[in-house]
């Protein structure tokens, strides 16, 4: 058998991983110099935009040790962001051993801990890593202090790296080699794989992304999906080297790809277990804890006609996002679309950016939600998380909200201005506690509600960049919830309506109002935007209607100039929407969400 | 070079840009510098890029020799480019050939000399009769000097004069436009360009007008500015052939720039010149240097070129068809793109009838003036509708 090692690298964002991940790869001389790029890992266009990682990545690496053997590194770069946690809890499970990077001059923070507790959830072996040495900020002595105090790990044990000028790389293998334990499992018995991960490609159907835990799997034997029961024939099995590398067989230990004509987009399910039809294995192996969306929004195809492209869309996304969530919605305003659940705000971003430019989907979003718990006068308990099915408030005994409890760490020297920041969030303070000396962790509870749209950003301007968040959904708590509706001309958008808390309607509707008015593009008429609570206008604001739509300037020849701009907005256009007589742009609905300063 | 499209060889028409300028207006984006002493070696190149660009077969109807401030040539240097124009691209002796003048530079004794040369028609960049516009526009000259370019004009036997004016300026009132308009109207051209003042990125006037130092003028203000000259030079007898054009009657068009709207080809010559012959268009680098080290190199000085698709062929017949009076020639659309625009556009024709933008016979469709005024939104509309 090979001599195997699989591992994840895990942090906090942008403490590195996907540069150390360049480094392993590139001292393993898997990819031609010319060929290479930084982060190459990120491939997503979206990833390389915004520099950081959206999916775990997979990529094994041949690697020679000091002890003469060949082994097999198998590599997964992790993303850092909470939204994409549930990349890395199953990027973990198909591994023993896990990376964990801290950044030298940023020391622990909370998704440090969150990752650390999620790799000892799978019973990893955890080799600390200590990156960014080469920074004049770097205090490798504190973050060792730290790595001891807060996370309860062997600072002896840490390796310290430069991933950016490639220090501590060979002696960091050696590690990799030395410290992780090789999987277990034995390649003669029947075969029991774990798919966790899978894409769509166009010509060769679902791409099946899996690690083997016993037996081995070749092209041309057939397979059986144990949890959806369907049948196919393997044909091809490879390995992920940046490219697809096509393998004779793969066996028990490894990581790798599955081709079998599968061009049933739903015979794949993340979880799922592969084995053997003629020689089926016991049991299928756990599978995965389903991903527990916080915040809903609905997604609409700009064009009616495009509901079935979109539906054939979302359904090739989630083969590669096995977060997301989704199931068919009707509104009045915008026809038929699908109510989808995300992990958080960036996630449902990254969604819609997905769409947009994978599969070339023009789509508008509704202002997101978190999901209420409404207990009617005749105890029926039901859950909402679309305004548009929010009841009759005259039969609503009671609103509940989704409260999480939020650990803050920061220096200490930031309490105050995040203990206003948690209670200007209707935030309590649970409790507060010394990590190591300066630095402090503080719970909070706070409503769901008051933390996915701009709270991580706020903290960050509010601690300098020092400070880290991570949550968790506790409970249901009694919260005084109204009906947010917004009216164009008049008529009531229901798309655009929001649940918020009672205290946040005013402002709410203020900010809606003066967004969708910025939004709107001028027309031949007047338009009334108003913002209504149970019958009640709170607010209101107009876009004035227009009076000529005309440059008359003349450019001579250069006829390409207009005609470039025109084009333009014809492709923009396609993101807009008749409500009515008004043409709402596809922005309109995102900037209704936008809190802005308060 | 493309193949001639099939349905003609017609005749083309030249462009000649003359890059420099005296000093540059506060809200001029064209291409041109302040280096005069650059325009030999500008003119030697010019020569070059003409003789890279003979077309041997053709003949050339029209010559426009524009700018910049082609005004500042001697004329012995403007002999030159008709005569080069002439070796090269077979210019017509009965070709229109506009010079395009400023104020500030025009002298009667060269204007003589020009039309020596040929130029039968001169089009003064007058673009104000007030004086505090000017300042604001940041011109060389004063509305004096306007009036003694058009009688230089006149003395040196131009019978074809057509003037630039400027409308929409902030502040701007109907009675200082309505005095513009007059005093233009008694100085008898036979055309007349109106143009709204628009603020183009990386001019000084648009930079002022971000950082607040004075507003623009209301899109509604703008637009009764934009009714008055069209009754008032109605009145006179102009016809509003283009948006922003009126001539004293359709022999006065400017049959140059029509070409420009209409398809027809032409060859642009100088920095940031462009040339069309359908389905391509082509332009000059925006940069005399560069224009200069390729013609050195003996390269074509383009920067780049476009070969249009049928959809953008036909974006553009939208947009330049509505700018004029003639409108879209049904039959024209029909052989250019094998499809009935009446047809094809019906829904959104018969709403913007209904609105009073447009009107349309069994050959033709064109914006009313009230149209005019939102070409912008109406061509978005129909072009939303090519699939
Ligand atoms: N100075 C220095 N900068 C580094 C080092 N390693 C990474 N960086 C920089 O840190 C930033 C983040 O690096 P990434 O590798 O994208 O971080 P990441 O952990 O993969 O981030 P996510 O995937 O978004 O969680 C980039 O600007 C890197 O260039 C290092 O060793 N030294
Ligand atoms: S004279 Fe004409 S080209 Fe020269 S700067 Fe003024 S507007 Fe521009
Ligand atoms: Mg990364």
């Amino acid at each position: 058998m090979k001599q195997i090692r699989n591992f994840s690298i895990i942090a906090h964002i942008d403490h590195g991983k996907s540069t150390l991940s360049d480094r392993l790869i590139q001292a393993t001389n898997i990819v031609a110099a010319r060929d290479f790029k930084d982060q190459i890992l990120d491939s997503m266009d979206i990833e390389r935009e915004r520099g950081i990682t959206i999916k775990s990545n997979t990529v094994c690496l041949p690697y020679k040790a000091a002890d003469g053997r060949e082994y097999t590194l198998n590599l997964i770069d992790t993303p850092g962001h909470v939204d994409f946690s549930y990349e890395v809890s199953r990027a973990l499970a198909s591994c023993e051993g896990a990376l964990l990077l801290v950044d030298a001059s940023q020391g622990v923070e909370a998704q440090t801990l969150a990752n650390l507790l999620l790799a000892m959830e799978h019973n990893l072996e955890i080799i600390p890593v200590i990156n960014k040495i080469d920074l004049p900020s770097a205090d490798i002595e504190r973050v060792k202090h730290q790595i001891e105090e807060d996370l309860g790990l062997d600072s002896e044990k840490a390796i310290l790296v430069s991933a950016k000028e490639g220090t501590g790389i060979s002696e960091l293998m050696e590690a990799i080699v030395t410290k992780l334990p090789p999987p277990k499992g034995d390649p003669q018995a029947p075969l029991q794989a774990l798919i966790f991960d899978s894409h769509y490609d166009v010509f060769r159907g679902t791409i099946v992304h899996f690690r083997i835990f016993e037996g081995s799997l070749k092209a041309g034997e057939r397979i059986r999906f144990m949890y959806n029961n369907t049948m196919h024939k393997v044909e091809e099995v490879g390995l992920f080297q940046i490219v697809r590398k096509p393998q004779k067989e793969l066996a028990a230990g490894e990581v790798g790809y599955m081709i079998a004509g599968i061009k049933t987009v739903s015979d794949t399910r993340c979880g799922d277990t592969i084995t053997l039809q003629d020689r089926p294995c016991d049991a299928p192996l756990p599978g995965f804890r389903d991903a527990k969306p916080v915040v809903f929004a609905s997604i609409y195809p700009v064009a009616a006609d495009e509901y079935e492209e979109l539906a054939q869309s979302l359904e090739k996304l989630k083969l590669n996002d096995a977060s997301l969530i989704y199931e068919k919605d009707t509104s009045a305003a915008l026809g038929f679309g699908f109510r989808c659940g995300f992990l958080g705000l960036l996630h449902l971003e990254v969604v819609q950016e997905r769409l947009e430019r994978e599969y070339d989907q023009s789509v508008i979003l509704t202002v997101p939600s978190v999901s209420y718990k409404i207990i009617l006068n005749d105890k029926t308990e039901m859950i909402i998380d679309n305004p548009t099915h929010y009841p009759d408030p005259t039969t609503i005994e009671q609103a509940l909200e989704p409260y999480i409890r939020a650990s803050i760490i920061i220096p200490d020297r930031y309490m105050g201005a995040v203990m206003k920041l948690c209670l200007d969030r209707r935030g309590i303070n649970k409790n507060y506690q010394y990590l190591t000396s300066n630095r402090l962790e503080m719970i909070f509870e706070l409503p769901l509600s008051e933390v996915i749209f701009d709270f991580y950003d706020r903290l960050k301007t509010q601690t300098q960049g020092y400070g880290s968040f991570d949550y968790e959904v506790i409970d249901y708590r009694p919260g005084k919830l109204v009906k947010l509706d917004i009216l164009i001309n008049g008529e009531r958008v229901d798309a655009l309506s929001q649940l918020v808390h009672e205290e946040r309607s005013y402002t709410r509707a203020r900010v809606a109002c003066d967004k969708l008015s910025e939004e709107i593009p001028r027309q031949q008429f007047k338009i009334a935007i108003q913002g209504v609570v149970g019958g009640k206008i709170i607010s209101r604001s107009t876009v004035n209607a227009f009076r000529k739509d005309v440059t008359a300037k003349c450019y001579g020849g250069d006829i390409s100039r207009k005609r470039k701009l025109l084009e333009k907005q014809k492709k923009g256009k396609k993101r807009m929407k008749m409500v009515g007589k008004v043409m709402l742009p596809q922005s309109a609905f995102l900037a209704v969400l936008k809190t802005d300063t308060e | 070079m493309a193949n001639p499209t099939p349905e003609s060889n017609p005749s083309i028409g030249i462009y000649v840009h003359i890059p420099f300028c005296q000093s540059k207006c506060h809200y001029c984006d064209f291409y041109s510098i302040t280096r005069a002493e650059r325009i030999p070696d500008y003119l030697d190149a010019l020569k070059k890029e003409m003789q890279l660009s003979k077309i041997s077969g053709v003949r050339a109807d029209s010559l426009y020799i524009g700018g910049g401030t082609p005004s500042l040539l001697t004329p012995r240097q403007m002999g030159n480019i008709v005569d080069w124009a002439a070796a090269y691209f077979n210019l017509d002796p009965n070709a229109e050939m506009t010079l395009e003048v400023n104020p500030a530079t025009a002298t009667t004794r060269d204007l003589q000399d020009y039309a020596a040369f040929g130029f039968n028609r001169l089009n003064i960049g007058v673009q104000s009769f007030n004086d505090h516009h000017l300042t604001f526009l940041g011109r060389r000259h004063t509305a004096k000097q306007a009036l003694a370019a058009v009688k230089a004009g006149n003395d040196a036997g131009f019978t074809n004069i057509g003037l630039d004016l400027i409308f929409g300026l902030p502040d701007q009132t109907a009675g200082t436009w309505k005095s513009d308009l007059l005093q233009a109207i008694r100085l008898a051209p036979k055309h007349l360009a109106c143009y709204m003042l628009s603020y183009e990125p990386h001019t000084p006037l648009h930079a002022d007008l971000q950082s607040g130092r004075f507003t623009a003028l209301s899109d509604l203000r703008t637009a009764d500015l934009f009714r008055m000259a069209h009754d008032f030079l109605g009145a006179a007898g102009f016809e509003h052939y283009e948006i922003s054009n009126y001539a004293q009657n359709a022999r006065w068009r400017s049959k140059h720039n029509q070409k420009y709207w209409n398809f027809a080809p032409y060859v642009g010559l100088g920095p940031a010149a462009h040339g069309c012959r359908v389905p391509v268009r082509w332009w000059n680098h925006r940069s005399l240097d560069h224009y200069l080290s390729d013609i050195a190199a003996g390269r074509l000085p383009r920067a780049d070129e476009e070969h249009l698709t049928l959809e953008q062929q036909m974006i553009e017949a939208l947009y330049l068809g509505l700018r004029q009076s003639d409108g879209i020639v049904l039959a024209d659309f029909q052989r250019r793109f094998q499809s009935d625009f009446k047809l094809y556009f019906h829904t959104a024709i018969d709403r913007f009838n209904a609105e009073g933008w447009l009107e349309m016979d069994d050959r033709r469709c064109w914006l009313t003036m009230e149209g005019m005024l939102f070409l912008d939104r109406i061509v978005d509309e129909l072009i939303e509708m090519i699939s």
